[in-house]
């Protein structure tokens, strides 16, 4: 998020000589917020809102998360953790969403090179290993259910489900999202409002990643100890 | 990355106006290498996280406080690598609402958890209390 980034749309010099209702770039040299050298640029405001949003959403993920830890011995005579999760597939889980993290990554660097292709073609990467996510995930709730380990087993099982089913629900909608950037890079081009979006879309995707990094780390293994 | 970002300032080329999108002022090389280095850094941290489950070196008590640490390092390396959470003026903001945000999840993930074991507690003395409550209280 930082000031000259992939996201920052370029522009002639001189085509803004009135600075009309953007900062001359002075503010930049002290803090924002005390009017020096007027407001910053639309694209960190728009990155500063979706932050906003964004931490928000960590904090709802928090409740989720605070659920789980109370709940995490309460399997009510169920199965327990140890017993239900498999390693190898949450090993994989976890590579698919680091990988697809990077392939995000090297997008947002195509787009600052502003590379339709190439843009396009790590989106669409990043897609797939999201895909593969889901897919995994799905079907490690299947072998849940099917062995009776559904959400209504125990409070553990409810509050499991609570947490990684919405983290799941958050990718889905991140590939909805992405599906949506794809069409528009293709139809509209890098336009500075298409460059917010990818710039959006990006935090959005590596939130997922840090989200998963907690949920592998207490659902997962600290509760594969117990 | 920081004499450019001088070179900008000083043109003022960064400064906005909706049109036109040039070739862009924006060090390729510099970004591939700065998702390649918190790459590197993330997978690093993510095999050591699984490792630690695995490997008997470790005292048990040790595990969840040695995987706690992996994933609070590896979520900044996120932070810096993949979301460019930077000391610059222009990320002030982003970082005190980043601050208040993990102020927020602390109190509720470490609350709840102090609260509840604190009335699991009171309850009934573990001693007392047959196998199966034991286990719906908590």
């Amino acid at each position: 998020m930082s000031h000259v980034d992939a996201f920052t749309p370029t522009f002639r010099h001189g085509s803004d000589p009135y600075h009309l209702g953007h900062g001359t770039g002075e503010a930049r040299h002290s803090a924002r917020g005390h009017g020096e050298g007027g407001p910053a640029s639309k694209r960190v405001i728009v990155g500063y809102g979706f932050w906003i949003f964004l931490l928000s959403d960590i904090v709802m993920f928090s409740a989720f998360f605070a659920a789980h830890a109370v709940l995490q011995t309460a399997t009510a005579g169920g199965p327990t953790g140890r017993e239900l999760f498999d390693p190898t597939s949450i090993a994989l889980e976890t590579a698919c969403l680091l990988v697809s993290s990077f392939t995000c990554g090297m997008s947002a660097v195509a787009t600052g090179a502003r590379s339709r292709l190439w843009t396009q073609v790590f989106l669409f990467v990043t897609g797939l290993l999201g895909a593969a996510f889901l897919a995994l995930e799905a079907h490690d709730f299947a072998g849940m259910i099917a062995a009776g380990a559904g959400p209504q087993r125990s409070a553990f099982l409810s509050s499991f489900f609570a947490l990684v089913g919405c983290h799941g629900l958050h990718v889905t909608a991140g590939l909805l999202w992405l599906g949506t950037m794809m069409a528009q890079v293709y139809v509209k081009g890098f336009r500075p409002n298409i460059l917010r979006r990818l710039l959006c879309f990006n935090l959005f995707w590596h939130v997922l990643d840090i989200i998963w990094i907690a949920l592998f780390t207490m659902v997962y293994l600290i509760g594969e100890g117990r | 990355m920081t004499d450019e970002r001088q070179v900008l300032d000083e043109i003022g080329l960064d400064d906005i106006a909706p049109g036109v999108t040039e070739a862009a002022n924006y060090s390729i090389r510099g970004a591939i290498w700065t998702y390649a280095i918190g790459f590197g850094l993330a997978v690093l941290l993510t095999v050591a996280s699984f490792a630690t489950v695995k490997t008997p070196l470790i005292w048990g008590p040790g595990i969840a406080v040695m995987l706690s640490v992996l994933a609070v390092a590896q979520m900044g390396v996120h932070l810096v690598f993949f979301l460019h959470m930077t000391s610059d003026p222009d990320n002030t903001n982003n970082a005190l609402a980043l601050a208040f945000g993990v102020l927020i999840v602390l109190l509720v993930v470490f609350g709840s958890l102090w609260i509840m074991g604190y009335l699991g507690g009171r309850l009934m003395p573990a001693g007392e209390m047959p196998q199966h409550m034991m286990q719906m209280q908590r």
